[in-house]
């Protein structure tokens, strides 16, 4: 095992191996970024309706998470990659007409997102249940609409609490976005394995990937125990105060 | 165009993918079982008192948990030939293949996983059981074996088998190495007769249905196990 080929030209000419590799990260990092925010909206409003009194709407919240959290997430690759334009012709003539490079970043972050967004719903759901009936009833009892229940009383607590399963989700999502490797983005993995079969040194390949990816577990997990310090709630365990 | 997809595409193959779906099973099976054991282990070590034990163990469990299940299995399909071969002492490394390779990767990284969800089990015993036990003159295997463990393993259960369908999904990732399971099987259907959609569509709607079934098989497994307590 030799670090120095992270030092070597590609062959190609596009600067040496360890560039190659921090170009697959910052793919990495974009997809993860962009999926999160979409995850966080969509599963915030997904686990909201579950927890509120209209029964359709708690049905049709149970059967999202049902449906993203049953198919693996290569099928749901694939679905979206291939069996969404095949079944909708406009999508189809959009597919064709675009850089492919931009339909595999589309479809990435599309269903990274909703995915994550499933496992998110489910947390927020989980969150606002473990808040005491209380604090929902004094918010009414305050006058404030469902609405402004849930902004200004439950929303602001439940999140708090989850932070930690949040920051597993989180990490969940960095990892999973080396599954887009199977549609052929450029990300951190698909990089490895194209330095792998290039220079045949994998050990040294696979050796970086694991180092990268384990410290941006670390930092992410750094810097949420690092917010949620920040916003601990006084009073409850966990907070210093 | 739904109108032009043809499920007899998957009709024609069907004893194709189910022995697909049969190895993803196999797998499955093996690997929770193998990660079970391997699992416990390893939470054992974890809360061992010998700290060295105990931070080997921990080390291998969040370097397992950090890294992508995909970097994993390309790991092991490199690395567990080299291994076999400083284990046997053979001239060159054995050809094993990643269809066989795949288990021994699934065994070894899903116990990271099962060592948690033991550890947890373990430590939400309480404290006099394993006192109760000492006391009694039972060793620490014994103690282990008969009191702490069978304890730990049935509060567990529930979320040990969730773990398992999770598990069973994440076999899928196999087939970017081109191992035949059901998705692996698909994929290679689909790229021949061109019937992508037909086929992926399929492998779809099984998963949901089987990980649908299963999983509100454990939800009430919890509800049964939660009233006894």
């Amino acid at each position: 095992m030799s670090l120095g080929i992270l030092l070597e030209q590609v062959p190609d000419g596009d600067g040496p191996w360890w560039r190659m590799l921090a170009s697959g990260l910052e793919w990495t990092l974009m997809v993860s970024a962009l999926a999160w925010i979409l995850a966080f909206a969509l599963g915030s409003v997904v686990g909201v309706v579950r927890t509120t009194d209209r029964t359709w709407l708690v049905r049709l919240g149970n059967a999202y998470v049902e449906l993203f959290r049953n198919i693996p997430l290569i099928v749901q690759f694939f679905l979206w990659f291939f069996v969404v334009p095949g079944v909708i012709p406009p999508v189809k003539r959009w597919v064709v007409s675009v850089d492919p490079l931009t339909y595999q970043l589309l479809t990435a972050v599309v269903c990274l997102g909703l995915f994550t967004a499933a496992r998110l719903a489910e947390q927020v759901r989980a969150g606002i249940q473990s808040l005491s009936r209380g604090q929902r009833n004094a918010g009414y009892a305050l006058g404030l609409s469902q609405v402004q229940t849930y902004r200004y009383v439950l929303l602001p607590m439940a999140y708090r609490i989850i932070i930690p399963p949040l920051t597993s989700e989180l990490m969940n999502l960095i990892k999973n976005t080396a599954v887009a490797y199977s549609i052929g983005l450029t990300e951190l993995f698909f990089r490895t394995r194209e330095m792998g079969e290039m220079t045949f040194r994998y050990f040294e390949a696979f050796g970086a990937a694991t180092v990268i990816y384990a410290t941006i577990a670390f930092a992410s997990n750094r810097a949420m125990a690092l917010l949620e310090r920040k916003v601990a709630v006084p009073g409850y365990i966990g907070s210093a105060k | 165009m739904i109108g032009d997809l043809d499920f007899g595409a998957v009709g024609r193959t069907l004893p194709y993918l189910m022995a697909g779906l049969q190895y993803t099973v196999q797998i499955t099976v093996v690997a929770a079982i193998g990660g079970t054991l391997f699992g416990t282990l390893l939470a054992m070590a974890r809360l061992a008192a010998f700290k060295p034990l105990a931070l080997t163990a921990a080390g291998y469990v969040n370097l397992m948990r950090s890294i992508p299940l995909l970097l994993v299995i390309f790991w092991f399909y490199f690395l567990v030939p080299v291994i076999l071969q400083s284990l046997t002492g053979a001239d060159r490394p054995p050809q094993i293949g990643a269809d066989r390779s795949a288990y021994i990767t699934f065994i070894l990284f899903e116990a990271a996983y099962f060592c948690e969800i033991m550890r947890a089990g373990i430590q939400s015993i309480p404290r006099g059981q394993a006192g109760a036990s000492f006391a009694l003159g039972l060793g620490y295997w014994q103690s282990m074996r008969l009191v702490i463990l069978p304890q730990a393993f049935r509060n567990m259960l529930p979320v040990l088998l969730t773990q398992t369908i999770i598990l069973f999904q994440d076999v899928s990732l196999v087939s970017l190495l081109n191992v035949t399971d059901f998705v692996g099987a698909a994929t290679k259907i689909a790229q021949r007769d061109s019937r992508v959609v037909e086929l992926y569509l399929f492998v779809a709607i099984v998963y949901l249905v089987l990980c649908s079934v299963l999983s509100f098989g454990v939800r009430r497994l919890q509800a049964k196990i939660a009233i006894i307590q």
